[in-house]
């Protein structure tokens, strides 16, 4: 293709970190090396692999190598580019908010609830609105759990309700009330179009109407489910991927300790 | 001949299990009827479009049934009466109803002979329709020939139908076989079907005729170009089994997502809505020449794959039975399975490979369904992309016919043109540097795999034969099933099903049904 394998020049730049100008790393320090791809609605020739050198130029980056290029058909191609990213972030001065209560095992777990509310605490959990899948809120609270993580259900001092999927908001905060839930769980995989954000924040809403929202520790959960999306969608914590049931259980009952719920 | 040493007579017991779970569960279905059934039934006697109000006209009779408590005769029953009585033709009386200028129970009554020599000559001639999509198929099919070695199926699911054919003609170019449009999220809820082509859907695309005829008419046209013919695959699953089935049929779909029990665990359906409905559902499916999916790979998505691999098994024994007391031959039985083991079980490739190569085995002539990872799809996608590349080995090593490509973008988004294009790339890669490499292998006696295998034919042959003695439904209730638990009068859609009257008739049951020989 272009430039060859292998770039020969010297390229004169401080190989020393500094954290105020983080940089992407390929092979040496502050080389910027990123790889991205992409596909532009073009035929596969030299100008749309220009158009693609140029797209790539206004990203950000220099040394452009569109290392593949390939057809996906007649008026699609596909983009394989190497570069290095001019940019810069400042590390030092970023700060993000995560769930940071360490860890208990489900024994802990089961002790800390024991200790300080004298009773099973009430966990409710849903795949909500129109979202058909169980994966999510399953591997957080079916007994078998997932990835070697038991699930909620088969928590001792944890009574555990999976109401599935497809269970609408006001169903949802209806089944809450019935079961007398301490802690909410809402699971969402579909996020098509956003879909997933519009419905967190209907069922915030729809507590806050009915003045609930106090009385839950309220917790979402999915692939695309950040702690600090789900803070700034009105919950209590976000999980996504990567976090398991003894995580989740951790943040819902420190949580309920700290808000004097339960009692 | 077996590479694994399965017991044939272990296989034959199991399989005797499984139909007599499915001859008991039969003549349950046999005195039912449900309001979806009844929609079928008017789909096919010509009846379709919507109201003012977007109320599909078959929900407008059927509703009008149930209101009069007819639903048990059946909407052929009712339907040819007034034909009689009033010289009209079905969608003239469904007309009639929506305006409230017919009521079927204020119309005398003829007799039974006469009312179903009335639908006779309706239901005929949309039984001929059917049939010469069947004919072009097999057209299509005799003039390019049939794919040799896996399908390669690809999904569709941008929530507009032209958006959708757009990806679909260029993963057919790529060399896709079967395209499948995912419907949008919670379609299967839904106790009517929309009308018409749609542009907005969730996670997928609305499942319409008109939708159908749109993406079908786009697939013979790249097909033609391409001298293939490229396969189109639906849902037949949900509240609208037999009305999706129906339609499919009418608008030459090739491929059907068809389970017994799919509807009662992932979508909280009743299991005798459920059971009633695949039944009708199948004998159209059957009927039509559409290969159904079965879906036992779900399972696996909520329970282990290597501990729940017997429930699989015993599975498709189950759908393969009830695909045959619906008329539904082996070679239009995809049953399903996945590849769900966790990255992280030592020799997991071993058992995956023992699991497809005992369901080839025990079900020779069917078309299985093999589905890729995607419980452990991360988002890591290099890894993911490995992973793919296994599943694409299983298949190539145990001839598994459709073969749903894994993305490595599972878990992340639904796929880019460009993601499919790589799957693809990897599938005919695999396939063809692995072409014949089953044929050369042989697994060593006492091996892990053979052992697997025999373990897990076990399990689901002492499974198969609890549920004979306790049935069907006793075991739906009790979650042998992805661990989950089915109430008998739970589950959405129980109020639709009703005993059927002495004068109920379905004349597309005799016409569709084909019958099947026993393996």
């Amino acid at each position: 293709m272009s430039s060859g394998l292998y770039n020969l020049n010297k390229v004169e730049f401080d190989k020393t970190l500094d954290l105020t100008k983080l940089k992407a790393y390929g092979d040496t320090m502050n080389d910027g090396k990123v790889q991205i791809s992409f596909t532009l609605p073009v035929k596969n020739d030299e100008r749309g692999e220009e158009a693609a050198r140029i797209l790539a130029k206004k990203m950000g980056l220099s040394d452009v190598n569109i290392a593949h290029r390939m057809s996906l058909d007649v008026e699609f191609t596909f983009y394989v580019v190497y570069g290095s990213l001019v940019h810069s972030v400042d590390y030092t001065n970023i700060h993000v908010q995560t769930v940071e209560e360490e860890t208990m095992s489900m024994e802990e777990v089961n002790e800390f609830i024991k200790e300080n509310f004298h009773r099973k605490i009430v966990v409710v959990g849903a795949s909500t609105g129109t979202d058909a899948h169980t994966v999510g809120i399953d591997a957080i609270m079916n007994r078998k759990g997932f990835a070697g993580h038991y699930g909620l259900e088969r928590y001792e001092m944890i009574e555990a309700y999976n109401l599935g999927s497809q269970v609408t908001n006001e169903e949802f905060i209806e089944k809450a009330r019935e079961l007398k839930a301490d802690v909410l769980l809402v699971s969402q995989t579909v996020t098509q179009k956003d879909i997933h954000i519009k419905n967190l924040t209907n069922l915030v809403e729809l507590l806050e109407a009915e003045e609930l929202r106090d009385k839950y520790v309220l917790i979402c959960g999915g692939a695309r489910i950040t702690h600090e999306l789900a803070k700034e969608l009105g919950y209590d914590a976000g999980f996504g991927t990567g976090k398991f049931a003894d995580d989740v259980a951790t943040f819902a009952v420190t949580e309920m300790l700290r808000r004097g719920l339960g009692k | 001949m077996s590479k694994l040493g399965l017991d044939k007579s272990l296989i034959s017991k199991a399989r005797s299990s499984a139909k007599n779970v499915a001859l008991d569960v039969q003549a349950f279905i046999d005195d039912h009827t449900t309001v979806a059934v009844e929609r079928t039934v008017c789909r096919l006697l010509g009846i379709d479009g919507v109201n003012s109000v977007e109320v599909p006209l078959p929900n407008v009779v059927v509703d009008h049934l149930v209101e009069n408590k007819l639903l048990p005769m059946g909407a052929a029953f009712m339907l040819g009466n007034a034909m009689l009585e009033l010289s009209l033709s079905p969608i003239e009386i469904a007309q009639g109803i929506d305006k409230g200028e017919i009521d079927l129970s204020k119309l005398k009554i003829h007799s039974s002979k006469e009312i179903e020599e009335a639908i006779a000559p309706v239901a005929k001639a949309m039984v001929e329709r059917i049939q010469k999509n069947v004919d072009k198929r097999n057209e299509y099919l005799g003039k390019f020939g049939d794919k040799v070695g896996p399908y390669i199926y690809l999904i569709v699911a941008t929530g507009n139908i032209y958006e959708d054919i757009t990806q679909a003609v260029a993963a057919a170019k790529q060399g896709a076989d079967i395209i499948a449009v995912i419907r949008t999220t919670g379609q299967s809820l839904l106790d009517y079907v929309p009308y018409g082509a749609t542009t907005e859907g969730f996670g997928g695309t609305y499942a319409t005729q008109e939708n159908f005829r749109l993406m079908r008419k786009a697939l013979d046209e790249v097909g033609e170009k391409e001298n293939r013919y490229i396969r189109l695959c639906n849902y037949c699953s949900g509240l609208c089994m037999p009305e999706i089935a129906a339609m499919g049929a009418m608008e030459r779909l090739d491929v059907m997502l068809n389970d017994a029990l799919y509807g009662i665990l992932f979508r909280d359906i009743n299991m005798q809505r459920t059971l009633v409905d695949q039944y009708f559902s199948r004998v159209i499916n059957g009927f039509a020449g559409v290969i159904i999916n079965t879906g036992e790979d779900n399972y696996l998505t909520t329970a282990d794959a290597i501990e729940e691999a017997h429930t699989v098994l015993a599975s498709q024994f189950l759908n393969e039975q009830f695909a045959i007391e619906a008329g539904l031959p082996p070679a239009q039985q995809g049953l399903g399975h996945a590849f769900e083991i966790s990255p992280d079980a030592e020799n997991g490739f071993l058992f995956e490979l023992a699991q497809a190569q005992m369901a080839r085995e025990i079900f020779p002539k069917a078309p299985l369904k093999y589905m890729p990872p995607t419980k452990f799809m991360t988002g890591n996608i290099f890894r993911g992309h490995v992973q793919d590349a296994l599943f694409n080995m299983v298949t190539i090593l145990t001839s598994q016919k459709i073969h749903l490509l894994g993305m490595m973008t599972e878990a992340i988004h639904t796929p880019f043109m460009s993601d499919r294009a790589l799957a693809i790339e990897n599938a005919q890669y695999i396939f063809r540097t692995m072409k014949d490499f089953g044929d050369e292998i042989e697994f060593k006696e006492d091996g892990i795999i053979r052992n697997r295998a025999n373990e897990v034919l076990n399990k689901a042959a002492t499974l198969l034969s609890e549920i004979e003695t306790n049935g069907l439904f006793a075991t739906l209730e009790k979650g042998t099933f992805a661990d989950i638990k089915r109430p008998f009068n739970g589950g959405k859609g129980l109020d639709g099903v009703v005993v059927k009257d002495n004068v109920y008739f379905n004349p597309f049951i005799p016409l569709m049904k084909k019958e099947v020989k026993d393996e």
